[in-house]
């Protein structure tokens, strides 16, 4: 799938944001007033800067609203009236520590049940994709509410619990990266199925359609060389996991902390780059471009 | 509403023929063609006489070789659209309810002015059957025609989908699958009408029909009889030529 920047922004952030907001609704940390505002701003401008970025990607953004209509069938849709009424309940939550110096927990928790529930229909959108094989796995949704509720942990400043969290992430990933490889074959979808001319011998696209590229191949047939993945997962491994984990197992310091933001950060965006990129839709096999053994 | 219908009146779709289709692409330029000036907005072209030429189809044309075990390969020519499935998995993945399958007659179609551009709906296709238009920002798919189908100021003959009017080997069929009875029906029964990637749980109302074998002739070689060696003792002067040069080195004996 082609990584669009404003799908990898709003995938990375309003995940950060949201998991932020679940922390503070537990009264983690239990501030008011500035230290409060503070707080919540960071996670505001994650979670809705990162909704925002995501109608960048929209042919007309100006008719979003029509998205919250089909909430009975569709898992966009869900995340629409999921994060809206999160926003909406942490904003008066936040409002009542900000402003009033009172703590309401059972708004707090509703508010940081629902923030877990809009990373999971975030999830779910790509989670339900029958079509990428490599997405159609419980590790997709179990790795995106990990990792919101690490980086979460991580900005909230709760070093006990973003540690375990993050090695927990960690170790999904491992785990998506692993079965993802295989998954396209095991999906039993290839070209001969594609074409149902299997049973005629071996098939192979011989001429495309078009002699240009189209929005099919832009969009959903975006090709990694596997040796700039095998670094970029590396790469992602250390500054998301690795370093921030090192970086808060030493004696807490402000500096140390903000270091593991930035790295964890950036892993996670050379996460989200990795989560589309390498996502092989199958309608690549239409054009010879996911036969097995190929990138 | 984006739930899909639970059963349609009728299934109304192609029924495409790999054996007779030439690759001619006519298909492809008469649905280009009446859908840009018809139904919806124009299906655009970017660059389209320069050098990186890109645009909006409805239909597309593969060609796919198939070498069987033994024997010669053969060229498959591969009529591409929306195959109006009965579980449209691009239909419930809309959120704001643009797409929709018709109960009526089962065609599966974009309401392009409740379509907020996500592409959603081209992901969850495994066939690549929907395009987003770069100009107009909304998704386009083929309609069947619905503005011809129906349409009661066309002349009889014409009322049926573009590329189906069009093709000239006669590749295309247009039909209700839903009617066991139909010609189309008859069609997939007496030859073996197939799915497009059935795995994906879609069920396809298009269907397609497979190449019928090639003929295998017997080998006749009509030379072969008068080449035979005229005979196989040899006397005389030329005997014994033969045999003495077989007998030098790298002869035959």
């Amino acid at each position: 799938m082609h990584p669009a920047p404003s799908v990898i922004i709003f995938t990375s952030f309003s995940g950060l944001g949201f998991g932020m907001l679940f922390w503070l609704g537990l009264g983690m940390p239990a501030s008011t007033g500035f230290i409060a505002f503070v707080f919540f701003t960071i996670a505001y401008l994650l979670a809705v800067g990162g909704l925002l970025a995501s109608t960048f990607h929209l042919g007309h953004p100006e008719r979003a609203l029509r998205a919250f209509t089909q909430w009975r069938t569709s898992w966009l849709s869900r995340e629409a009236w999921t994060s809206v009424v999160t926003l909406l309940l942490m904003a008066a939550y936040g409002a009542g520590l900000v402003f009033f110096g009172t703590r309401i927990p059972l708004l707090g928790l509703i508010g940081a049940a629902l923030s877990m529930l809009t990373v999971f229909t975030t999830a779910m959108i790509y989670t339900q994709m029958k079509t990428v094989p490599r997405w159609r796995h419980w590790t997709t949704p179990a790795l995106f509410l990990t990792l919101s509720l690490g980086g979460g942990a991580l900005l909230a400043g709760q070093v006990r619990f973003a540690l375990p969290l993050l090695a927990i992430a960690g170790t999904l990933q491992l785990l998506a990266w692993i079965g993802g490889d295989k998954r396209l074959i095991q999906s039993g979808s290839n070209i001969a199925t594609a074409t149902g001319l299997g049973n005629l011998g071996t098939v192979r696209a011989f001429e495309p359609p078009h002699t240009g590229t189209n929005y099919l191949l832009r969009e959903m047939v975006y090709v990694v060389a596997r040796k700039h993945a095998a670094r970029l997962r590396i790469i992602a491994l250390v500054f998301g996991f690795g370093l921030p984990i090192i970086l808060l197992s030493l004696p807490f310091s402000h500096i140390w902390a903000l270091l593991a933001v930035l790295s964890h950060v950036g892993g996670l965006l050379a996460l989200r780059w990795l989560f589309f990129a390498e996502a092989e839709h199958v309608v690549g096999l239409y054009y010879g471009r996911r036969e097995a053994g190929r990138a | 509403m984006t739930e899909l219908p639970a059963s349609t009146e009728r299934k109304l779709g192609l029924v495409i023929d790999l054996d007779t289709c030439v690759g001619c692409h006519a298909c492809v330029v008469s649905c280009k063609g009446w859908n840009t000036e018809n139904y919806g907005a124009p299906l655009s072209d970017q660059d389209a006489y320069g050098s990186n030429p890109s645009g909006t189809f409805l239909n597309r044309v593969h060609s796919y070789e198939i070498k069987p075990d033994q024997g010669v390969a053969k060229l498959v020519h591969f009529p591409k659209s929306c195959l109006h499935c009965e579980d449209a998995p691009c239909v419930t993945v809309c959120p704001t309810g643009a797409s929709y399958k018709r109960s009526e007659d089962g065609i599966v179609l974009v309401n392009e002015d409740a379509c907020i551009g996500c592409g959603l709906c081209a992901w969850a296709c495994p066939y690549g059957a929907r395009e987003l238009d770069a100009t107009e920002g909304v998704m386009k798919k083929c309609t069947l025609c619905v503005d011809r189908i129906y349409n009661e100021n066309l002349p009889e003959e014409d009322r049926q989908p573009a590329c189906v009017r069009t093709c000239p080997a006669g590749a295309r069929h247009f039909g209700d699958l839903g009617d066991p009875n139909s010609e189309v029906s008859q069609l997939v029964e007496k030859r073996g009408g197939f799915d497009l990637m059935p795995e994906q749980g879609t069920r396809p109302v298009n269907k397609y029909l497979p190449p019928r074998p090639k003929d295998v002739e017997p080998e006749i070689d009509i030379l072969a009889p008068y080449l035979e060696p005229v005979a196989d003792d040899t006397k005389g002067w030329l005997g014994w030529l033969d045999k003495t040069l077989s007998a030098l080195p790298g002869g035959d004996r």
